[in-house]
């Protein structure tokens, strides 16, 4: 018989009323409203200064307003947990228009399980009411060509179109669009790690 | 710096499937390709570190966090517990959120239409952390049951939600906890997605008459399990070498 270990806890949706204990503000509850968890930057954390926005869209091409993204980043250097900057960042689907936005810093370059180098890129989670186990994405950036064709998980996606799901474009200097399909021709790659 | 080890595997047979149809709204919003099995990198091995600097006094006590006129209506109950990792260990320092309805089932949420009773006394919003232990606990209303629109009018049991960081990304988990002995448990739909029924228990908290607080307040035990970080036992090679 193998060594037995404990079963993990079994995960659940989040619901639709997810905002009360994450996003306290959102769900209109007078609490802890001045706290901005989509915003990671902060005075004297050096790096390029971002925005990234999109929509979370469902298998039938309508966007989820009930999601809450979240991500989690090296600095600029390609540390995680470095001082001063908690790499952490959480934001709400908007109830009216769907968006979701982050303001952060692009982060460096870091190390897969193997030594190899991994592209500058945000890990990013998906929760919503619907979604029974929250959905594993990463969000690469468009002008780093050369280290996405060298990224082991970006190239361990086999059919190469959709290695271009993992990819924010880049709509004006700064200002990255990462939009999530959950299902359907555009499925982004999610993944178990 | 040394490499830091991965976290077991998670188990997608005992965790529910994404596609779920019991659950309709799972429906549409589950991939229909297979998730990418990948080994992790540094970025799925570490996460946030939130400080116990970041809470409240009163965000482990949602009878009294959003009082205006007086305590909230309900039963008065707490809720504690051990968070484990896979292989026993304690999950140290680590940050709870949980959030639930009041005691007519009725959220505190813009969106919630529900025609049971608001309470402006309860704001159904908590945060803990674990201590060097693992331990937690807060103190809240039991929250009631709601229907919900699944099957014509499904019931939601009593239920709090709750979401864990553990000290990595791979460690996050959101589930909910219910209560001993509510009947209608087994005719959750949601709950049901979990295959096992074994996986279904471990989201049932079990009262804990030794730790009730004598005339005031129902304890109950609600214990949680992480994923674990393996050992490292020899250096990773590359793939195919």
């Amino acid at each position: 018989m193998p060594v037995d270990i404990l079963k993990e806890t079994p995960s659940q949706t989040a619901g639709p009323y997810l905002h009360i204990g994450m996003l306290p503000a959102q769900a209109g509850l007078k609490i802890r409203t001045q706290e901005k968890m989509n915003v990671l930057t902060a005075a004297g954390v050096p790096g390029e200064k971002i925005r990234i926005e999109g929509v979370v869209y469902d298998g039938a091409g309508l966007p989820i307003r009930d999601a809450q993204i979240e991500i989690w980043q090296a600095d600029s250097a390609g540390v995680y947990n470095a001082p001063g900057f908690l790499g952490w960042g959480r934001a709400g689907s908007d109830f009216t228009t769907a968006e979701y936005f982050f303001e952060t810093i692009k982060p460096g370059v870091t190390l897969y399980h193997d030594g190899r180098k991994q592209a500058p890129h945000i890990s990013v989670l998906v929760f919503a009411r619907g979604i029974n186990v929250h959905l594993h994405t990463r969000l690469y950036f468009e002008e780093e060509a050369e280290a996405n064709a060298a990224d082991p998980v970006i190239n361990a996606v086999e059919l190469k179109p959709h290695r271009q799901t993992l990819i924010a474009k880049r709509v004006k200097p700064g200002v990255y669009r990462f939009d999530i399909y959950v299902q359907g021709d555009k499925e982004t790659v999610f993944f178990d790690m | 710096m040394t490499e830091l080890a991965a976290f077991n595997r998670r188990d997608r047979t005992w965790h529910p499937p994404l596609y779920a149809p019991g659950y309709k709204t799972s429906v549409l919003r589950s991939p229909r390709r297979a998730l990418l099995s990948l080994e992790m990198g540094s970025g799925e091995k570490t996460g946030p570190r939130f400080g116990h600097g970041m809470l409240d006094p009163l965000d482990n006590d949602m009878i009294r966090n959003a009082m205006v006129t007086g305590e909230p209506i309900g039963e008065r109950v707490i809720v504690h517990g051990q968070v484990l990792d896979e292989f026993s260990r304690p999950v140290r320092n680590t940050l709870l959120e949980v959030w639930q309805a009041n005691a007519s089932g009725k959220y505190p949420h813009v969106n919630d239409h529900y025609k049971g009773a608001s309470d402006p006394n309860f704001s159904g919003c908590g945060r803990c952390m674990t201590d060097e232990n693992g331990y937690y606990y807060f103190r809240t209303i039991r929250p009631g049951p709601y229907p919900w629109r699944n099957n014509g009018s499904d019931w939601r049991p009593a239920h709090i939600h709750f979401s864990l960081f553990g000290e990595a990304f791979a460690q996050r988990l959101i589930t909910q906890m219910y209560f001993e002995g509510d009947p209608l448990i087994p005719l959750c739909p949601i709950l049901g997605v979990i295959p096992e029924i074994a996986g279904r228990n471990m989201l049932v908290a079990k009262l804990d008459m030794g730790n009730q607080v004598p005339f005031d307040a129902l304890t109950y035990r609600f214990d949680i399990v992480l994923r674990g970080r393996r050992q490292t036992f020899f250096e990773n090679l590359r793939e195919g070498m």
